[in-house]
């Protein structure tokens, strides 16, 4: 039954001589989404980037899809695994067809290929082709502009989407709407996901599992349910504290 | 004698300093592009040779040309009186606009555009070729465009090593306290500069990636 995408085992990582996150130890399954929840601080974006190899492990190891970050080809390992950002990061001189195609541009895919995949992926993020498209992203919204990055994530159908508060920087009414309609696309795509906020909110919305990060560590791994219920103290207080 | 009918009597001459003076401009800002665009991405990828590199261009942007062509000619190679020394002396004044924009349109790049493309996956040459040097272009050529228009005037200078152009008529007219020849070198020399920079300023408008579809 347990199927693990990615586990951290032991994974630590130390700059300089300070412990920065660590020790780590905790499985995302296939298909599950794991909120990574936590203040500004607690180490949980610094998580997100040991899963892709943007970070390395100092000890322990991070294992992806049964092979430790260290042992793969950190292009192709990105590559698998769809990046969404709060800042979205898109290209200012592509346009968002080119932006959400850019993955299977430098995976060689033909042209063709890659509109017809950019047009679909737009359609799923409910922005039609015509005429997003040929736009470029400073003529979109912010709710626009995170679309087509989650679009650009999905672009290669990497089996893992790894996400770093991408709906943070939008109003709370896109970002209801946004989390909906991403949490049914996870789903449907059956996608595994490593989900980065610190709104306890998006954590309850979205997680199939939450996982409370204090100071580089993981204070509490379970259910919404067991979120809501516990009676840990890191628990209550970040509750209470939101 | 009008400065007008003067140019007019020696059109042939004219011509050819100028075209002269633009082959020493075009050669030496062509090899320093060459030169400081690959030297100033180096430095953005090893951070070890920053200081050097910055700091060497600094220093040869501050020796005084006519020192400078004169430092160069005793040299085996490079030296000697003639075009070559004086284009040597011309790459390396363009040099450090040159690689000073190049590291700073690169270092200017967003750090969120840059993480995501990391992030997706890109090898650094890719990195490099569809992000950064693309959004880093304008930065890059308005450095072109100062190091072009600044050896426009500096290779006025070559001429007192034997290099012609320009500098000819105008070292000759000082020589022979004659003002009009002083300006059939000078006006020309001036007016080049700025076909060049307007020029380029066009380049550098059309490559710049916040014009598209405003």
């Amino acid at each position: 039954m347990a199927d693990p995408v990615v586990v951290f085992r032991d994974a630590r990582l130390t700059i300089g001589g300070q412990r920065v996150v660590g020790p780590l130890r905790f499985a995302v399954e296939r298909g599950e989404t794991v909120i990574l929840l936590g203040r500004s601080g607690s180490g949980k974006t610094t998580t997100l980037r040991l899963a892709n190899a943007l970070l390395l492990p100092s000890e322990g190891e991070v294992i992806v899809e049964g092979r430790a970050t260290t042992a793969w080809d950190p292009v192709r390992l990105r590559r698998s695994a769809g990046y969404v950002i709060q800042e979205v990061g898109l290209l200012p001189h592509f346009t968002v067809a080119n932006n959400v195609s850019l993955v299977p541009r430098l995976e060689r895919w033909p042209a063709a290929r890659r509109t017809a995949r950019a047009a679909e992926l737009l359609e799923l993020v409910g922005l039609p082709p015509d005429p997003y498209a040929s736009r470029y992203p400073h003529q979109l919204s912010g709710g626009q502009r995170q679309r087509v990055g989650l679009a650009r994530a999905l672009a290669a159908d990497p089996p893992i989407l790894l996400c770093d508060e991408p709906f943070g920087a939008v109003d709370p009414v896109t970002r209801r709407d946004l989390q909906q309609e991403f949490a049914a696309l996870a789903d449907r795509l059956g996608k595994t996901v490593l989900f980065v906020t610190h709104d306890v909110r998006e954590a309850l919305a979205l997680g199939d599992r939450i996982a409370l990060l204090d100071d580089g560590i993981v204070r509490f791994l379970g259910t919404p349910d067991g979120f809501s219920r516990s009676t840990d103290p890191a628990v209550q207080t970040f509750r209470e504290g939101s | 004698m009008s400065f007008f009918r003067y140019m007019l009597e020696h059109r042939a001459e004219v011509w050819r300093l100028t075209f002269e003076h633009m082959g020493l401009v075009a050669a030496s800002s062509t090899v320093a592009v060459a030169v400081g665009v690959p030297l100033g991405i180096l430095i953005t990828r090893q951070a070890r040779l920053r200081g050097i590199v910055l700091g060497v261009t600094n220093i040869v942007q501050t020796i005084p040309s006519l020192a400078l062509f004169g430092f160069l000619i005793p040299l085996p190679f490079i030296g000697g009186i003639g075009a070559r020394t004086a284009i040597v002396a011309l790459i390396l004044y363009a040099l450090l606009p040159i690689v000073r924009n190049t590291y700073a349109g690169i270092s200017g790049v967003d750090r969120a555009v840059r993480e995501a493309a990391l992030g997706m996956g890109m090898t650094d040459r890719e990195l490099l070729r569809l992000v950064e040097l693309p959004l880093a272009a304008p930065v890059i050529l308005a450095g072109v465009r100062v190091a072009t228009v600044i050896g426009v005037g500096i290779a006025t200078i070559a001429a007192a090593i034997g290099a012609g152009g320009l500098g000819v008529f105008i070292f000759s007219g000082v020589a022979m306290v004659n003002h009009v020849r002083i300006l059939a070198g000078a006006v020309p020399a001036a007016a080049l500069a700025l076909l060049v920079d307007g020029a380029l300023h066009l380049l550098e408008r059309r490559l710049d990636w916040r014009r598209k579809s405003g």
